[in-house]
């Protein structure tokens, strides 16, 4: 520190070229590097690789579930896939897919010049490759993967095979990663704001972020606590888990749900910040009620403490148990409320246009509030005891993942890519995308609603013969979602990698868009913000400042 | 330039202090995932819930007790055995009608399958958890381990009563009995019950 710091003192004109250089050339760049794009670039891609490797394991289970019997696979690789798909797809997908975004946007949002701990950042990306390496080897494992269900509770998974301690150490791994990148994120919202960028002027993105790094920071670490007394249970002889020395099971799904719930949030809090950030600029209106969105995701945040057990109604826990728990949840849906009522009053008489980030935005408001309110049917505890393992259950959060996450990681690459990459992706195959993910994420999850409502348990590869045709149904949509996806993957990498002969991309893209990130060129350089830029109403016009 | 120096020094020690403490969090975190263990217990003792407290019970309860003639409650027994192997485990009589304040005694049969000797320990459940509270049991198999030669026959004894305070809505209380392997163990009897109760009995 001190050696660069006499460095920038003595040698001005090395100052310059330290601070003008681009990229290093080849592979070593992407393993060495602690620049904040690259590295958000780097999770995008493993983001995206993981929602490949996951969806292929989703279609083997729609295609398995095409019809009652056994077609293609033993229960036991299902279960594996059911298992494996949905550790993938939060761990390897979702939660990466939004350190992704953090990593690109929260410096340029605040003005910082990177992360404040870049080096723990390189770390941090570069351990997820190993954890998810160890965790798709279990398949080659005897015994193969893990398939007790991603929720892993004891007994069960504990006569998982040889893939058990892999199973837990990549789980290890995945929780440091994500600790290491909350703090990160922590840190440096908390010390590298530009001068002026007070907390109640941050984008509602780094706002989301900021909570969403503090469950990280609280919950990660239960998570890695309940999965090491599994490991322990199993080779070393204790009995958290095993009623026979002692122990209870059921105080395993406590300790998981206590991590679980939260999680829940992380993987969509920082949705809310994306739409929020989105939905002003095609609505060309400031958000509506900025303030109460912030305190309406810290209230989110809160609540998610103390909501675990909604998740364990039907376990037998007491009268007084149910009670708490399901009003304490069904609590969830006023701050929630307050998110919804905002983004359609920002959209309310705005001068709306609807290009693809839009799109998708308004999209996940109508199609998260589906998901929503299963999730608030469910609350009920007498009621749960109905939904409880059926396919409502699949239904209610795959559509709060699905157009929900999946749909707000989407639309901000959308919004975002021209700025990364300094070129316009294509409008048409943009909307034509859309429209297919629109349409036939509703094939696959709206039916899945009325088969859990007619009793089919989820994690079954069989299932009674009245339940075919939604089942079918529910397959067509897979696979045509998931071949629509492959528009997206080639629009953007054309902008990414291709880009000869595409429309450059102004400094602001979108007419309607403010914030710092606006205000440096198109591409953004490697470096922005060394000098820390200044923070003007009007680039923060939702904080009240005027606007237009 | 000088102050741009100062800025960023200043900026750098405050985000590593930051840090260490947003670590300091993360590990007291971890430790609070198992704190719930011990905390979790300690709920159930004190609310009875999952039948936690009815051992404890047992020993407060030698002062004798009127017997209330005039209720009659279904006891019904249920067995499992953990994993479903190793053992033929099953109560005598599935159900009795019991005299809250009475003593009764049943007995449970559990024959090894195995050609091995194996250490056996029941893990007791009452419900409705209301119900849990008011079961006095001054004799159980489960309040130690049981060893079982080859291919042993035992018959083993539990002699409980209901507390006549028993909340007056329940007609029904099930006796659960899990039987685990725990030949793996630690031959010690749990330390909490031996305490309170002469385990050989």
């Amino acid at each position: 520190m001190a050696h660069a710091d006499a460095h920038h003192h003595d040698d001005a004109h090395g100052h310059d070229d330290h601070a003008h250089h681009g990229p290093d050339k080849g592979v070593m760049r992407w393993i060495k590097t602690t620049n904040h794009k690259d590295l958000g670039t780097l999770y995008l891609f493993f983001s995206f690789t993981m929602f490949f490797i996951g969806g292929l394991m989703s279609l083997a289970i729609r295609a398995e579930l095409w019809q009652p019997g056994l077609q293609y696979m033993d229960p036991e690789l299902f279960n594996q896939f059911t298992t494996m798909h949905a550790l993938i797809m939060i761990f390897g997908g979702v939660m990466p897919g939004f350190v992704g975004l953090a990593n690109w946007m929260v410096p340029m949002m605040i003005g910082a010049s990177d992360l404040a701990l870049p080096r723990v950042n390189n770390w941090g990306f570069w351990i997820l490759p190993f954890a998810f390496a160890m965790l798709l080897s279990t398949f080659f494992l005897p015994g193969g993967a893990p398939a007790a269900g991603w929720t892993i509770y004891p007994p069960l998974v504990l006569q998982t095979g040889n893939s058990f301690p892999l199973l837990i150490f990549a789980i290890h791994l995945m929780g440091v990663s994500s600790i290491t990148g909350a703090i990160n994120v922590v840190v440096t919202i908390l010390n590298m704001r530009a001068p002026g960028m007070t907390l109640l002027k941050m984008p509602l993105f780094v706002w989301s972020w900021l909570i969403t790094a503090y469950l990280l920071i609280a919950v990660m670490p239960v998570l890695a606590g309940s999965v090491t007394m599994l490991l322990t249970d199993k080779y070393f002889g204790t009995s958290f888990f095993n009623a026979g020395g002692g122990g209870d099971p059921v105080m395993f799904e406590h300790i998981f749900w206590f991590f679980g719930h939260p999680e829940v949030y992380i993987m969509i809090l920082p949705a809310f910040g994306i739409i929020s950030t989105i939905i002003p600029t095609f609505a060309r209106k400031p958000l509506f009620g900025y303030a109460s969105m912030v305190y309406a995701t810290a209230s989110i945040a809160f609540l998610s403490f103390i909501v675990w057990a909604h998740h364990m109604f039907t376990v037998g826990i007491p009268l007084a148990g149910e009670l708490f728990f399901m009003f304490a949840t069904m609590l969830i849906a006023v701050p929630t409320g307050v998110k919804v009522f905002n983004w359609i009053a920002t959209m309310w008489r705005g001068s709306m246009t609807y290009e693809t980030p839009m799109l998708f935005a308004i999209a996940f408001v109508f199609l998260f509030s589906i998901g929503g309110f299963s999730g608030l049917m469910m609350a009920m505890a007498p009621i749960d005891f109905q939904y409880h393992n059926t396919y409502f259950i699949v239904a209610h959060f795959h559509y709060v993942l699905v157009p929900g996450a999946v749909f707000a990681i989407i639309a901000a690459v959308y919004y975002w890519i021209p700025k990364w990459t300094g070129v316009m992706y294509n409008e048409t195959l943009g909307k034509l995308h859309f429209w297919l993910s629109a349409i036939f994420i509703n094939v696959i999850f709206f039916p899945q609603h009325f088969l859990g409502l007619a009793g089919m348990p989820r994690r079954i590869p069989d299932y009674a013969v009245q339940f075919t045709d939604f089942n079918q149904i529910s397959t067509i949509g897979a696979f045509v979602f998931f071949v629509s996806q492959f528009i997206f993957i080639y629009n953007m990498l054309r902008c990414a990698l291709f880009r000869h002969g595409l429309q450059p991309a102004p400094a602001r893209v979108w007419d309607g868009a403010y914030g710092l990130e606006w205000t440096v060129p198109s591409p953004a350089p490697y470096h922005t913000f060394e000098d820390p830029p200044e923070v003007t109403d009007a680039e923060t016009p939702w904080a009240g400042g005027h606007a237009h | 330039m000088e102050q741009d120096r100062e800025g960023h020094r200043g900026t750098a020690k405050a985000s590593r202090r930051t840090a260490w403490k947003l670590a300091g969090v993360v590990t007291a975190m971890f430790g609070f995932g198992f704190a719930m263990v011990p905390l979790y217990g300690a709920i159930c003792q004190i609310t009875g819930l999952n039948g936690r407290n009815s051992a404890l019970q047992a020993a407060a309860s030698a002062a004798p007790v009127q017997v209330d003639l005039s209720r009659t409650v279904k006891v019904q027994f249920l067995t499992t055995v953990n994993g479903g192997r190793g053992w033929a485990f099953g109560a005598q009589q599935a159900q009795i009608d019991a005299h809250p304040g009475q003593y009764y005694t049943v007995y449970f049969d559990a024959h090894n399958l195995q050609d091995a000797p194996v250490v056996g320990q029941a893990v007791f459940s009452a419900a409705p958890w209301s119900a849990a509270a008011h079961v006095h049991k001054t004799e159980c198999f489960c309040f130690s381990r049981q060893a079982f030669a080859a291919a042993e026959d035992k018959r083993m004894p539990v002699r409980f009563m209901i507390d006549p305070q028993l909340p007056a809505d329940v007609d029904t209380v099930s006796f659960s009995y899990t039987l685990f392997d725990v030949t793996q163990k630690a031959p010690a009897p749990q330390a909490s019950v031996a305490q309170s109760i002469s385990p050989q009995s």
